[in-house]
């Protein structure tokens, strides 16, 4: 009993030793699942801006970009997150009418096709949508949107749910931007051509790589990792004349993070060529900011969007629960 | 048992104007039993016999009237709290307990036991012939057997009063015989107020002190079981006999 | 208690308690069901509130919910629900019939480890599994193009939803049927023998009964878990045409955070499960078998050689239909990187967290289904063959298992709206997952419990009251040795049931409470595909072994 008193005591006095070392400056990101796996960006940034600034970076991660503003908008104004990282642009409408995020103030140097000019968040990487198919299966993809929709229905994609998913809602914007006013009846077209409708990316992904259907909603990048983790060059992006739908991945500060010096900082660095480096080959999109190192060839075989085609964030807020109306009652018929 | 027991008294049992009801029928009792002796209870099947024996035991609570026990009402108290010891038709085993846990019970609940304890149940069993089958279990026993079982729980219990609901009814005459005379030797050891539910007119009058006619759900007559058997026994009571012997 | 077991005197007559509380109250069994309602009560109840006081009195997402679209995914739901329900139960019967026939079939006790293996597996999961024998590019495909002479269109659409929903109910179903089996008491099987009953009579008048008893519980349960069903309805219903209310239910929370129409959407779920399972109570006969000690082996009726091979054809055809899909996830398993798969130090925190988490659960799951089990007989008991049942008593039976069909995400949710103006909420995410787990595995366990419970009810009630054993001292020397397999059986379930879930961890996950199914999906959302398959063969190898483990425990006295 003594011994173990003891044992106790030494212990305390050892952690009590420590803790001055240990208690430096913190920043806390939310961010999604994702991004701080092992394979993902978050273990490198989070290594590079610790070296940076000498303080301690805690990532909590949530399941995806929906779940991330949620959590947010769960916690309010006691979040304890400094920056939230991992929102896309048809989220970010939403997210500042919480009035938890600040503006940003960073005039760092951005690439992002279209430009950017929003005040409270700052991208850093972006993607298109893009239908990828199997070659083994697919000796003709479809050249364009409009070969998708009135192409042969016995080729079947596999697609995303718009009321549950990002991509799902991706292809609905895509649809609406190329077609207009006429999006229900491209529906009604591409309706028999779809497999299934998944509630997620990686239940449409897996019934395509298991060989269920030949194509599936995914992104120009996707075969980038097919090519450079896998090599192998079987799945690759269709290119559509009409241009492709942009996703862009966005950051921002909270009312909690305009407290914490911190926070400035590491948007900076979220645009410098440290942070930028690691974003394609671990989170598979393009980068929205100067890298040091070239991108690895194998993204220079990505297909090259002819037009980038997106809606502004606030279109996408005013008309999403209107265009998903329309979907589904098009496509339950 | 040992000699410095107080010296034994049957307890009064009366049921007050009881009534009670299940379904469409309805079942009123109003009956003193003499205290310390057996009565057997009898009567066509549906009488009542075991919703008697059942609300003096507490398994039913009666609509209205009252369960007197040495003149104390007991008509709302739970059956653990009635000095009440039954034994059933069957069942009066649990399966998975040996014998002596199945007596042990009727001290403890919870089987918590003393030395004592375990002498007076080493004693009940010896009483009841069952020394050597302590480790049994109740499928390793003859159906004899197990209700001897349930009469040395009755006898560790020592309750002033005993209800025995048919129990002997499945066993053959010569081992029914031997139970009976058990039963009347103990009970007249412990002086126990006992109702003895049966069909057998024989059994009534190897044991019984007294009877209790029971017909559609009511006393219908009562007397000394000596009275009940002659030839001017109640007259419903000989309709009912004769009926069973002419069976 | 202690002064009542020593109150008995030579001949002393203790004085009778005349103020005694009501019966109800006095029996600690349905303290015990009633402390298990309001735990279940507190916790649906405070979910709610959080999410009324956030939608804070606008309640016009709630109504705008309603329209012809909602008629049309309530209408659909409510089909597949029934449809898989009636394709589940229906062969149930007959399997679970054929493996109580049959004791020493080879194999047998290996056929009902394997059969709760299922309920263990994340929808997406299973879902892969059936496709990778049924779909497009299945291992029956080639055969099926050639029978029908053009390609196979996969089974997408009602079937699919059909065929996954069979493939995780009907094993339920075999295994809770079977437990309802063997409460039928030897003296029965015996009259039976003697009589000469073939199996037809014997089928009507023995097994029929104790089944039909068990009916509309298990048949309700199927129902709700049906109508509840998300992932697979969405990934094998082809599309929008196949969807749920708990999608509805879903979107409304996380897309659109309209607590509202989540609560309406989710009332309205209740509502209509409420009455289907009012109507399947009907096709259930309360016909509690006689008491009869049970005291020697059971034996068997000699069975006709014919009625031989239809059993073993009925059960090898069940094996055949619910180990399918299993091999085919083990097959794709195995091509992943078991070895590196297994000395990941991600894999070993998941798997820990995943079974401590499963254990917890399982643990309060079964002591709440214990608890309602034993106040339900108590009500019972007390009522008599009087007077109809309370509300209480509806409450500790089918009523508890109106929790199935709350959505875990609707729980959860409303608990940290409601949490966060006290504190952080997220602190307490593992005892939310753990409470939640464990309500929504309770009316599982609650069927597994119940049966024996009855039964060995009926034998010692009168007894025990009689002796005054009551509390703790039932539970440990009456009921427990009786109860001991079905209690494990009831535990493996809902440790089961709890390692699979994805529900709540979805809405709590973090890098502080990363599961195994958790994992699985996020290494699937990373294009690691085959990690995802070897995580599936894992998480399956652990739930058969925690069922194998509870099955010995099970075991170990009861022989």
């Amino acid at each position: 009993m003594r011994k173990t008193l003891s044992v106790l005591v030494s212990a305390l006095a050892l952690v009590a030793a420590t803790l001055p070392a240990t208690a430096k400056d913190k920043l806390t990101v939310y961010t999604y699942e994702s991004f701080t796996a092992e394979w993902g960006p978050g273990p490198q940034v989070k290594k590079a801006f610790e070296e940076e600034c000498n303080c301690e970076v805690d990532f909590v991660s949530v399941a995806d970009g929906v779940a991330l503003l949620n959590r947010v908008k769960l916690e309010g104004a006691a979040t304890k997150a400094d920056i939230v990282l991992g929102l896309d642009t048809n989220l970010t409408a939403d997210a500042k009418a919480t009035g938890l995020f600040v503006p940003h103030g960073t005039t760092a140097a951005l690439d992002v096709p279209g430009g950017w000019n929003d005040d409270t968040f700052v991208p850093y990487d972006y993607g298109y949508f893009a239908v990828v198919y199997d070659t083994e299966k697919l000796k003709t993809p479809p050249a364009s949107l409009k070969d998708l929709v009135e192409g042969d229905a016995s080729q079947k994609i596999a697609i995303q749910d718009p009321r549950t998913s990002t991509p799902g809602l991706g292809l609905l914007l895509w649809v609406r931007s190329v077609y207009g006013d006429k999006a229900p009846e491209a529906w009604a077209k591409l309706k028999d051509r779809v497999l299934t409708v998944t509630p997620g990316w990686s239940e449409a992904y897996g019934l395509f790589t298991k060989g269920e259907a030949p194509m599936v909603l995914s992104y120009t990048t996707s075969p980038a990792y097919h090519m450079v983790a896998e090599k192998t060059d079987r799945y690759q992006a269709a290119s559509f004349s009409e241009g492709h739908y942009l996703q862009v991945e966005v950051a921002g500060v909270t009312t909690t993070g305009a407290k914490n010096p911190l926070s400035g900082k590491f948007m900076a660095f979220m645009t410098s060529p440290k942070f930028q480096d690691v974003v394609p080959e671990t989170n598979w999109m393009f980068p929205a900011g100067k890298m040091d190192k070239p991108l690895d060839p194998a993204f220079e075989k990505l297909v090259k969007p002819a037009k980038t085609l997106t809606f502004s964030p606030e279109e996408v807020a005013k008309n999403r629960k209107a265009w998903v109306d329309e979907w589904l009652t098009v496509i339950s018929k | 048992m040992t000699a410095d027991m107080p010296a034994r008294q049957g307890a009064s049992l009366r049921l007050d104007k009881t009534t009670f009801s299940y379904g469409q029928t309805r079942l009123a009792f109003d009956a003193e039993f003499p205290a310390g002796e057996i009565t057997a209870v009898m009567g066509p099947s549906g009488s009542g016999k075991s919703t008697l024996l059942n609300l003096v035991a507490g398994f039913e609570i009666p609509l209205s009237g009252h369960v007197l026990i040495n003149g104390l009402d007991f008509s709302a108290a739970s059956p653990s709290e009635r000095p009440v010891s039954m034994v059933f038709q069957e069942n009066n085993l649990f399966a998975h307990l040996d014998v002596f846990r199945n007596v042990g019970l009727g001290i403890s609940p919870s089987l918590a036991l003393t030395a004592a304890d375990r002498m007076a149940i080493a004693d009940a069993l010896a009483r009841t012939g069952l020394t050597g089958k302590e480790k049994r279990l109740p499928r390793e026993l003859s159906g004899g057997e197990r209700q001897r079982v349930a009469l040395a729980r009755a006898l560790v219990r020592d309750r002033p009063v005993l209800l025995l609901d048919e129990p002997f009814a499945s066993l053959g005459p010569a081992l029914r015989e031997d139970m009976l005379d058990l039963v009347a030797a103990v009970q007249a050891e412990r002086k126990m107020t006992t109702l003895f539910v049966t069909h057998q007119p024989e059994d009534a009058r190897r044991v019984a002190a007294h009877v209790v006619f029971l017909e559609n759900g009511t006393v219908a007559a009562t007397g000394r079981a000596h009275d009940f058997f002659s030839a001017n026994g109640p007259a419903a009571f000989r309709r009912y006999a004769g009926a069973m012997n002419g069976e | 208690m202690a002064d009542r077991d020593k109150q008995v005197g030579a001949a002393a007559i203790p004085l009778p308690h005349q103020a005694a509380p009501p019966a109800a109250l006095r029996d600690k069994r349905v303290a015990a069901g009633i402390a298990a309602l309001v735990f279940v009560a507190v916790l649906i109840g405070g979910a709610f509130l959080g999410l009324v006081i956030e939608s804070a009195g606008d309640f016009s997402g709630a109504l705008a919910a309603f329209d012809s679209y909602l008629f049309r995914v309530v209408r659909f739901t409510l089909w597949q629900a029934l449809l898989s329900t009636f394709l589940s139960v229906l062969p149930a019967l007959f399997v679970a019939r054929a493996l109580s026939r049959h004791p020493g079939f080879f194999g047998r006790s290996f056929i009902l480890q394997l059969f709760a293996v299922p309920l263990a597996l994340p929808a997406i999961v299973a879902a892969l599994g059936v496709l990778a024998l049924y779909g497009r590019a299945g291992y029956f495909a080639e055969m099926l193009t050639k029978i029908g002479g053009q390609d196979w269109p996969g089974i997408y659409g009602l079937s699919g939803i059909l065929v996954a929903h069979v493939f995780f109910n009907l094993p339920l179903c075999v295994r809770l049927f079977l437990e309802a089996l063997q409460t039928v008491p030897a003296d029965q099987w015996r009259l039976a023998s003697q009589l000469g009953m073939s199996a037809r009579p014997a089928f009507r008048f023995i097994e029929w009964p104790a089944l039909r008893q068990a009916l509309p519980g298990v048949a309700g349960l199927v129902f709700m878990l049906c109508i509840t069903s998300f992932t697979i309805v969405l990934i094998l219903g082809g599309g929008p045409r196949a969807t749920t209310l708990e999608v509805a239910i879903y979107q409304a929370l996380r897309f659109d955070f309209d607590p509202a129409r989540a609560v309406a959407l989710t009332l309205l779920q209740i509502l209509l499960t409420f009455a289907v399972v009012a109507l399947l109570s009907r096709l259930g006969a309360n016909t509690t078998a006689e008491a009869s000690l049970s005291v020697a082996p059971r034996r068997y009726l000699s069975i006709g050689n014919g009625e031989v091979a239809l059993n073993v054809l009925l059960i090898l055809l069940a094996l055949l239909f619910v180990a399918g899909p299993m091999v085919a996830t083990i097959a794709a398993g195995l091509q992943s990187e078991l070895a590196r798969l297994a000395g990941e130090r991600a894999v070993h925190l998941a798997t820990t967290t995943s079974a401590a988490l499963a254990f917890l659960s399982a643990l309060l799951a079964t002591a709440l289904s214990l608890s309602l089990t034993m106040a339900r007989r108590g009500l019972a008991t007390q009522r008599g063959r009087n007077g109809g049942r309370s509300l209480l008593e509806y409450a500790t039976d089918t009523g508890a298992g109106f929790v199935l069909v709350v959505p875990p995400i609707v729980i959860g949710a409303g608990w940290f709206l409601l949490l966060r103006h006290i504190g952080s909420a997220f602190a307490i995410a593992p005892v939310m997952v753990v409470a939640v787990n464990a309500i929504m595995a309770m009316p599982f366990a609650l069927r597994a419990v119940r049966p024996a419970y009855d039964a060995a009810s009926e034998r010692h009630e009168r007894l025990c009251a009689q002796l005054g054993i009551t509390g703790w001292a039932r539970l440990k020397l009456i009921d427990w040795p009786v109860l001991r397999r079905p209690l494990a059986t009831a535990f493996a379930f809902a440790m089961a049931l709890s390692l699979g879930d994805l529900g709540v961890i979805a809405l709590f996950g973090s890098d502080s409470l990363q599961t195994l199914p958790y994992l699985l999906l996020a290494r699937m959302g990373s294009y690691r595909t085959a990690d995802a398959a070897g995580l599936a063969l894992f998480l399956g190898l652990v739930c058969f072994a925690l069922i194998l483990l509870a099955d010995r425990l099970g075991k170990e006295r009861s022989s």
